[in-house]
This record gives C-alpha cells, sequence and structure tokens, in this order.
C-alpha cells in the first residue's frame, strides 16, 4: 500500500527526469529538482539565511551590543532634530545597520527582531490556513453531497469577503488584546477556501481509485483512509501552494502594520518599521531602506521558492 | 442563460445579506463604543444615553439590523428633533463625523476609485499580457528569463516603498509629473490622466506579475496545441495565429484573477491612496478608520462586497463570450 500511495507524487517527477537513478524517494527527487534550478536555489538559500536571522535575533543583537528597545541618545545628534551621527544612517562599528533617528535604537536589533514577529505572523497564519483548507478541502471533496455544498457555500462567501478592507477594519476596532495572535487568526481566516478549493479538486480526483476503493473493502474507516490515502496524496500540492501563501502573508502582515492597525511599537515588525521610517526617506534613507529590503528579499525568496515548488510538485497547478 | 443568470443573481443576493449580517454581528460584538466617541470626551451619562438613542444602538441587535436592512430599501430618519437627518435610499447608514448619509459620501468618492481602479488595471493588463506572450514566444531565451526576473521582483516590492520612488524619483527629483491630486475626467481629461499616472503605474507594477505568469503559462500550453499548427499551416500570419487562437484560448484564467482584483480595487486602494492623498474611497475608509466613524466602516465593507461579487458574476456571463465551450 506504502508504494502505490506516493505514486502521484513520485510520477511528474520520474517523467521529468527518466536519467535519474531509480531507489531514492520521491522527496529526495524533489530536492534534486529543486537545487538544479537557480532561482529556487536563491530562494531557499535566502530563505533558510532568514530564518536563521529571525530564530537568532536574540544571540545576534547581543553580538552587535544592542537591545532592539535600548535608546542610544551618544549616535544622534541633538542639534540637527535627532539625525543620527555619521553617513548612511550612522553604520559604524557600533550600530552595524545604524539607528533610527531621534530614539538612537540600534536598526540591526530591531530588523532581526521584526523579522521574528513578521516571519512568526505569516507562518504562524500559513498553519490556521493550511489546516483549516485542507481539512475543509478534504472533507468536502471525500464526503460530497450536502457537506461539500455547505464547505463550497461558505468558501464562496469568505473569497467574497474584502478581505483587506475586513482585516483592516476588525484590526483597528479590536483594541486591548495580544495584538500578535489577533493578527495571526484574522489573516488566517480570509486564506483557507484558495487551498480548501485545490485540495477538494484533488481529492475528488483521486477518491475512486482503485487503492481507496481496495482500503474500503479491506474495512478501513473513513478516518483512517482520509489519513493514510488521500492526504499523502494531495500533500504535493498543500506544500507547494503553503510555501506560495507565505509570500502574500508576510506582505499582508507588512500592510497592516504600515497602516498602523498592526503590531503596536515598541514591538517592531518590517512593516511596522517601514511605516516608522516613511517619513524620513529624504533625510536618513538608510533607515528606510533597511526594512525594505529585508521584506522585499522575504517576499521574492518565498516566491520564488513556492513557484519552484509548484512546478515540481503539480505540474498543472499554474496552469489550470 | 436567462435562467442561469437568475439563480447567479438570486445566490449574489444571499451573499451580500450575509455579508452584511457578519459584518454587522461583528461590529456589534466588538469592544468599541461609536456613541462614546460620537459623543467626545466630556460627555455625561444622559447625554450618552441621548446620542445613543439618536444612533439607534439602545435597540437589540436584530432590530438594528433590520433597521438598517430596511434603510438599504426605503430610506430612514435619524433621531428626532432638532438633531433629525434623513437618509434617502439606499441608505447605508449616516455619519455622524461628516453629518452626511454614507451612501452621498461614497458617491462622491466613488469617481476617483474608479478611476484609479480602471487606469491601473488597463496598464496592468498590457504590461502583464505584453510579457507573458513576449516570455511565452520566447521560451527559454534571454528575453523570457529577464521578462520573468523582472516580474517577480516588482510584485515583491510593497506597494508603499513603489508610491513614495515614484514621488521621490519623478516628482521631487525630476519635476517630471505633478504631485497627484485629483482632476476629474469630464473638466479636463489630459490633467486627469497625468496626475493619475503615478498611482497607476504603482499598483500597476504589483499586479502585472501574476498577470505575465499566467499568461506566459496558458500561452506556452496553448501554443503548443495542434490547432495552432493547423493555423499555421491554412498560411494565417502569425499575429493572429497568436492572438486569435492562441491568446484567446488562455484567456479563461486571466479572466477569473482579472474580476477578483479589480472588484478588490473598485472599492479603494486604502494604502495608494493614503500615500498619493487621492480622496477615494479608501482614503474615506482610512479616514473612517481613524474617527471610528462606524457607518462608513460597515458601508465602505459592503460597498467593497458588492464590487467584487458583481465582478466574479461578470466573469462567469463573460466566459461564455471568450470560451465558445462554455454553455449557461
Amino acid at each position: 500500500m506504502s508504494t502505490t500511495s506516493t505514486e502521484p507524487a513520485a510520477a511528474p517527477v520520474a517523467a521529468a527526469g527518466p536519467a535519474k537513478p531509480s531507489g531514492r524517494g520521491p522527496w529526495r527527487l524533489v530536492w534534486d529538482q529543486l537545487w538544479a534550478k537557480g532561482s529556487a536555489r536563491f530562494g531557499l538559500i535566502m530563505v533558510v539565511l532568514l530564518l536563521l536571522l529571525a530564530v537568532l535575533a536574540g544571540p545576534l543583537s547581543a553580538l552587535g551590543g544592542w537591545s532592539p528597545e535600548e535608546f542610544d541618545k551618544r549616535s544622534i545628534d541633538a542639534y540637527l532634530g535627532g539625525a543620527p551621527k555619521g553617513d548612511f544612517g550612522g553604520i559604524s562599528v557600533r550600530h552595524w545597520f545604524g539607528v533610527e533617528p531621534i530614539t538612537g535604537r540600534d536598526l540591526f536589533a530591531r530588523v532581526l527582531h521584526g523579522g521574528q514577529v513578521s516571519l512568526l505572523i505569516a507562518f504562524v497564519a500559513t498553519a490556521v490556513v493550511v489546516i483549516a483548507g485542507t481539512l475543509a478541502g478534504i472533507a468536502a471533496g471525500y464526503f460530497g453531497g450536502r457537506v461539500d455544498s455547505l464547505l463550497s457555500r461558505l468558501m464562496d462567501l469568505t473569497m467574497s469577503f474584502p478581505s483587506l478592507i475586513f482585516m483592516i477594519a476588525m484590526m483597528s476596532v479590536a483594541k486591548d488584546v495580544n495584538r500578535i495572535l489577533l493578527m495571526t487568526l484574522v489573516i488566517g481566516l480570509f486564506g483557507w477556501p484558495g487551498i480548501a478549493r485545490v485540495v477538494r479538486g484533488q481529492t475528488l480526483s483521486l477518491k475512486h481509485r482503485e487503492y481507496v476503493e481496495a482500503a474500503k473493502v479491506g474495512g478501513a474507516r473513513s478516518w483512517r483512509i482520509l489519513t493514510r490515502e488521500i492526504l499523502p496524496n494531495v500533500s504535493g500540492p498543500i506544500i507547494a501552494y503553503t510555501t506560495l501563501l507565505i509570500p502574500g502573508m508576510i506582505a499582508t502582515e507588512a500592510a497592516l502594520s504600515y497602516l498602523g492597525v498592526g503590531v503596536r511599537p515598541p514591538t517592531a515588525s518590517w512593516g511596522q518599521m517601514i511605516a516608522e521610517s516613511i517619513v524620513f526617506y529624504e533625510t536618513d534613507p538608510t533607515y528606510f531602506l533597511i526594512p525594505t529590503v529585508f521584506l522585499f528579499l522575504a517576499v521574492l525568496a518565498f516566491t520564488l521558492l513556492g513557484d519552484a515548488l509548484r512546478d515540481i510538485l503539480d505540474p498543472r497547478g499554474g496552469r489550470s | 442563460m436567462i435562467l442561469y443568470l437568475g439563480r447567479r443573481l438570486i445566490g449574489v443576493a444571499g451573499i451580500l445579506l450575509a455579508i452584511c449580517a457578519i459584518t454587522f454581528t461583528i461590529f456589534y460584538l466588538l469592544p468599541n463604543d461609536p456613541a462614546a466617541a460620537a459623543c467626545g470626551k466630556t460627555c455625561s451619562p444622559d447625554r450618552l444615553a441621548e446620542v445613543k438613542a439618536a444612533m439607534g444602538l439602545d435597540k437589540p441587535i436584530w432590530e438594528q439590523f433590520a433597521a438598517y436592512l430596511t434603510g438599504i430599501v426605503a430610506g430612514r430618519d435619524y433621531g428626532s428633533g432638532p438633531t433629525a437627518a434623513h437618509c434617502g435610499f439606499p441608505c447605508l447608514g449616516y455619519s455622524y463625523e461628516y453629518s452626511l448619509p454614507v451612501w452621498d459620501l461614497l458617491v462622491d468618492r466613488l469617481p476617483v476609485s474608479i478611476s484609479l481602479a480602471i487606469g491601473a488595471a488597463v496598464l496592468w493588463l498590457v504590461l502583464g499580457l505584453g510579457a507573458g506572450v513576449t516570455s511565452a514566444l520566447r521560451k527559454g531565451r534571454p528575453a523570457d528569463k529577464i521578462l520573468m526576473v523582472l516580474s517577480v521582483g516588482t510584485a515583491s516590492l510593497p506597494v508603499y516603498f513603489t508610491s513614495i520612488m515614484l514621488i521621490w524619483g519623478i516628482v521631487r527629483s525630476a519635476g517630471l509629473l505633478p504631485y497627484p491630486a485629483y482632476h476629474k475626467f469630464t473638466d479636463n481629461p489630459f490633467e486627469w490622466g497625468s496626475n493619475l499616472l503615478l498611482p497607476w503605474i504603482a499598483l500597476a507594477l504589483l499586479y502585472a506579475a501574476q498577470y505575465a505568469r499566467q499568461s506566459r503559462n496558458s500561452m506556452i500550453e496553448a501554443m503548443a496545441e495542434p490547432y495552432i499548427r493547423t493555423a499555421r499551416a491554412k498560411g494565417l500570419p502569425s499575429r493572429t495565429v497568436t492572438v486569435k487562437h492562441g491568446l484567446r484560448s488562455g484567456m479563461t484564467p486571466i479572466l477569473t484573477i482579472f474580476g477578483m482584483d479589480l472588484g478588490g480595487l473598485l472599492a479603494g486602494a486604502v494604502i495608494t491612496e493614503s500615500i498619493f492623498g487621492l480622496p477615494g474611497i479608501g482614503r474615506l475608509f482610512y479616514d473612517g478608520l481613524l474617527r471610528s466613524d462606524q457607518p462608513v466602516i460597515l458601508g465602505v465593507t459592503l460597498l467593497a462586497a458588492f464590487f467584487i461579487v458583481v465582478a466574479n458574476l461578470l466573469v462567469d456571463v463573460l466566459y461564455a463570450f471568450v470560451d465558445p465551450r462554455v454553455r449557461y
């Protein structure tokens, strides 16, 4: 049974590279294809690098000698309206990425901790979307009938919501709560129908395959069929779409924080840092560019990686 | 076709009603008090009760909702005595911040957002489809690679960065265009276009990438079909083959994305309008948030949902014209 259940994931890979030696697992083949593609390799390296920077934000900024909320009045020029001392926003041995105007907070520490918050929100929101979307999609596709029509209606309804406007509205009226948690849930609330549709479509095409019938005849319960037979075979597209969801989540978090309804100061996130720095774009462009470059690289890297994964794992995905 | 349309219209009404109810409930449940906000900081309990009554906030939620729904169909009156206000059909609520019915505010701001959305949509379609078709016809060659890298790159830039860079580069440094302000198309079409050009570019760069990617994939797939070979073999000029036979068959997925994007944008681009200072629906919404002007927030949300739902319906109807295989 286990050999049959990996078949659809392995089939496109095998078709794309018939010269590949057999005997490797399907995931190893995916990895080989990914690594062979320049843009995907760049995306993968950037993703790993950004994740490391975010995870190690604490120790790394300690290495730089500053914590993200520490003021440094000696690095700014009080007579110049609090502009950083030195060129390029005060980049120096003391402050590797320069400092914030007026407060003198260390930008290296802030951008790493900001990345931690931005990526955390993006990842957890993606997890919420993927779990909810997969459950809904599998249930709709497998059970069909009333469950399907109910869930499909719910998907149509959610997709008709003006999501960004609604998110802004919800984030702005909710006040005394955990902003990060709330943001994760609000962003996650509107993302699930996309992946649910993909999973539903896949499940519909899988549920009458022989091995599913065989499992049914063998007396397996629905739960076992769903988790052991169907889920492994829809996992390829799910992984590809998950990676493609992340850049959108990062951008949404940044947009909400940019508009002032996301994370609240002094907590930093990339969007929140850009919002604070945008008034300085002419006087202190370094301050504006540093969080923007991080945001740009993160969105770009996840998009490149996701595009490549989709081409490998779901060859028809982009075209149907 | 007519049967299909009728069924879809009922569905549209149902979805709008559901969105209205959900939005209404969420705003009712969330911990904010528009009456207190309208009343001001020095507000006695008696006065607060009066304001609440005038805004209709003292009634239970279902009565408020029913009043809101009847208001949309028949109009309604707010308050009594000197503060009374009439809100005619279609009444989407009454903004105490502006002392105007929400509908009047929306109608006032709508031309700006529509101008912004339509101009940007034309631009991103031209850029996106142009890049996509060019790449597809030169698949694997340098032009294809450069265009695809460019499209992923511009789509990864946050719109506020692109906007600021456009303002800085073109308005402040080079002085080529004026700082965007809204001029009516009917007054002076040239001023209208030249002022909106930068916001159009900023939005188009964000959206064009997925059209480029989608049209590239569709074109590559379509150009490998036997009917393209047939068209070539019967001696059709290559332009006709590309546009009429290749591009047209790949239009269905593009139409779907286009409907959602345009529908979402018609009710205001919050960030773009704020940065460029354009007085559109997005700006109205953002100002409404800052003043917790709930009727405006609710009204904009409903209008946005309306545009999205209608755009999706139009797209589904258009399928039948683009793709002759589709029958309803």
